[in-house]
């Protein structure tokens, strides 16, 4: 087991690396960087201290080391709009991000699944078919799209929900969040469940097509004999036996619903991660999307990471798999 | 073929002759089978429509909504039937700049579609290409390009599509790179799976002994039999395309503003949507959604014939 961490701890290190070299490549190598990192109306003097700061007269290849060690010092350098530290700013609106992406898988597993297990346990129901038309329809429409429904219907035909912020907030731990206030729910509400939508429909079907498998084994027939009531049997093994795969899901969604925040975030004005890098492209603050595309694929590398491990740790033939 | 003969019974007899004489191209075969699903036929005859749509666009449009000419400003923002001044008639309405959404949404479909098509295009040669060549030669190339592909798997297509495009900035070939950028790996790990296992099969092993060039014994014996699963991916990467476009124009890193898909449609009607003027970003979306449903029902349907193991 040990080698095998020690294994896959290099590999995710190594992603890293060419993570930050493409990054790197992007931004540094195909614009210009000094137009990047230098604000234009920057006088002469600013302009060639900062070229000798970060060292733009130096070869490619040193410029790229130079990079990597303000990386791994955490100097992201600053935003040119919000003049500021870019980790602090990153910092700042990381929350809001978690705070909505947390609400919506946790929303889409609530709703999903149960839908689910249900459209799998009587599969000819038309109460079945309608979920799983539905959640066909979930998948084929594009997020935004259901986002501006969204709005137009709670927001302006009916004027109940806010349609974009954060609300009243309430601090947690010095750290402001929305969902200790009923003012932060009704600003949260729209946007979460447009983000939960999409995953709603992958838990939903996943959920059926598991228990539509499990109902044929022989551990529910002989539940059945054993004479335990069908609400038991659902809650007991079929959620029990489906749940491996929507553990797994969970987790891995986790992170692509990080990614989808940003359509999301968009739409609603949610003051997030998501939001901060779509304006920061229009606005073209290249430190922020620097910033920005190295923490996202840093995750992502550690969430893989997590998985890989947890795999292992459950099936022994992928430890010795690789050997 | 065998299974076919008893669905004949109910499908017209005419058919079941035809088949059971062997005188049925595959093609037919498969068509005869896709039309028992009738909302399949349904979606195929919609994507259909508006691939004849996008084609002869200019032909069928009432306004040809990016000749600055014809835009009247003062007809900007009009509800669907309204009559503009030179008497003519805005179907869907008009947008901010007094163009018929009509028109805008046609050809906003043809360039939504050419996106689409041409990143689904690109992608699928090279996912054929590196997939049967990466199954082909096999050891640690295999094993290298294999452990990129499942890499980029692990990262949503949004997020890289999102992320390339930013860097690359706005225009036509930009987006499709950056489309094929995150859609490639799909395809290149279905042709692979596909080639690995006709690898292994005594045909490809026959048709290696005699030697023929590795080139031959790709594209002559191991593609053709790894294009069943590449369409079905295509179908579906296709749709998933045309979404992510708009999805892209939407977010402003898409399209430029001379060259307005859907998504950009939606996007600028987002601004009129809290007055109330719901129409210029609906209509935009309901054309957009029925298109990708279409592809969507039309791959299903697809991917169920080809899939071998829903045959009985």
């Amino acid at each position: 087991m040990a080698s095998f961490i020690i294994r896959r701890f290099a590999q995710a290190m190594v992603v890293l690396l060419v993570m930050s070299l493409l990054v790197f490549a992007g931004v540094y190598v195909i614009g210009n960087p000094i137009d990047v990192l230098i604000s234009p109306d920057a006088t002469q003097a600013i302009r060639q201290q900062v070229i000798e700061q970060y060292g733009f007269d130096l070869p490619i290849w040193q410029q790229y080391l130079h990079f990597l060690q303000r990386l791994l010092t955490g100097d992201l350098g600053s935003s040119f709009v919000f003049n500021m530290p870019v980790a602090t700013l990153i910092a700042q609106k990381l929350p809001a991000t978690l705070e909505l992406t947390l609400i919506a898988v946790l929303f889409a597993s609530a709703v999903g699944i149960p839908l689910g297990i249900y459209a799998g346990y009587r599969p000819d129901n038309i109460a079945a078919r309608v979920i799983m038309a539905a959640s066909i329809l979930g998948f084929s429409v594009p997020t935004f799209w259901i986002g501006l429904m969204l709005i137009m219907v709670f927001a302006v035909q009916f004027g109940i929900l806010p349609a974009g912020g954060r609300g009243e907030t309430r601090a947690l731990f010095g750290v402001p969040f929305s969902f200790l206030t009923l003012d932060g729910w009704s600003h949260l509400i729209l946007p979460a469940l447009n983000l939960s939508l999409f995953k709603m429909s992958m838990m939903c079907r996943l959920a059926a097509s598991g228990t539509r498998e499990v109902m044929l084994t022989d551990t529910i027939k002989f539940a059945r004999a054993a004479g335990i009531a069908e609400r038991t049997i659902l809650r007991r093994h079929v959620l029990k036996l489906i749940s491996i795969p929507l553990v797994t899901v969970f987790g891995l969604e986790l992170g692509s619903t990080l990614a989808f925040a940003l359509v999301t975030e968009t739409i609603f004005s949610w003051p997030g991660l998501g939001k901060l890098i779509v304006d920061s492209i229009t606005s073209l603050d290249r430190p922020v999307m620097v910033a920005y595309l190295m923490l996202v694929s840093a995750l992502f590398v550690v969430i893989n990471l997590c998985v890989d491990l947890a795999y292992a740790a459950l099936d022994p033939r992928l430890r010795h798999g690789g050997q | 073929m065998r299974r076919l003969i008893p669905d004949c019974a109910t499908g017209g007899s005419k058919m079941a002759t035809a088949i059971s004489t062997g005188a049925v191209s595959p093609f037919a075969q498969f068509w005869h089978d896709f039309r028992r699903n009738k909302v399949a036929v349904v979606a195929l005859g919609v994507v259909a429509l508006i691939v004849f749509v996008a084609i002869f666009a200019a032909l069928i449009v009432p306004q040809d909504p990016y000749d600055l000419k014809s835009l009247v400003l003062r007809d900007a923002r009009r509800p669907p039937g309204y009559v503009g001044r030179d008497g003519m008639l805005h179907l869907l309405g008009t947008d901010s700049q007094g163009r018929d959404l009509l028109s805008a949404i046609v050809y906003g479909l043809r360039i939504s579609l050419q996106m689409g098509l041409m990143a689904g295009a690109i992608a699928f040669a090279i996912g054929a290409v590196v997939g049967c060549s990466a199954a082909y030669i096999g050891g640690r190339l295999e094993a290298l390009i294999m452990r990129i592909v499942d890499l980029q798997l692990s990262f949503p297509a949004i997020l890289l599509a999102f992320v390339v495009a930013a860097i690359l900035g706005q225009g036509k070939q930009q987006l499709i790179l950056a489309l094929v950028f995150a859609q490639y790996a799909y395809f290149v790990r279905t042709a692979h799976g596909a080639a690995a296992a006709e690898r292994q099969k005594d045909y490809v092993q026959a048709a290696l002994s005699v030697p023929m060039g590795g080139w031959f014994v790709i594209t002559r014996h191991i593609l053709p039999n790894a294009l069943p699963p590449l369409i079905v991916v295509a179908t579906v990467q296709v749709a998933s395309a045309i979404s992510l476009e708009a999805t892209l124009s939407f977010l402003g890193v898409g399209l430029p503003a001379t060259e307005p898909s859907l998504g950009m449609l939606i996007a600028n009607g987002f601004q009129y949507l809290m007055s109330g003027r719901y129409w210029i970003a609906i209509y935009p979306g309901v054309a957009l959604i029925i298109l990708i449903m279409a592809i969507n029902l039309v791959g299903d349907q697809i991917r169920d014939q080809l899939n071998p193991r829903l045959r009985k």
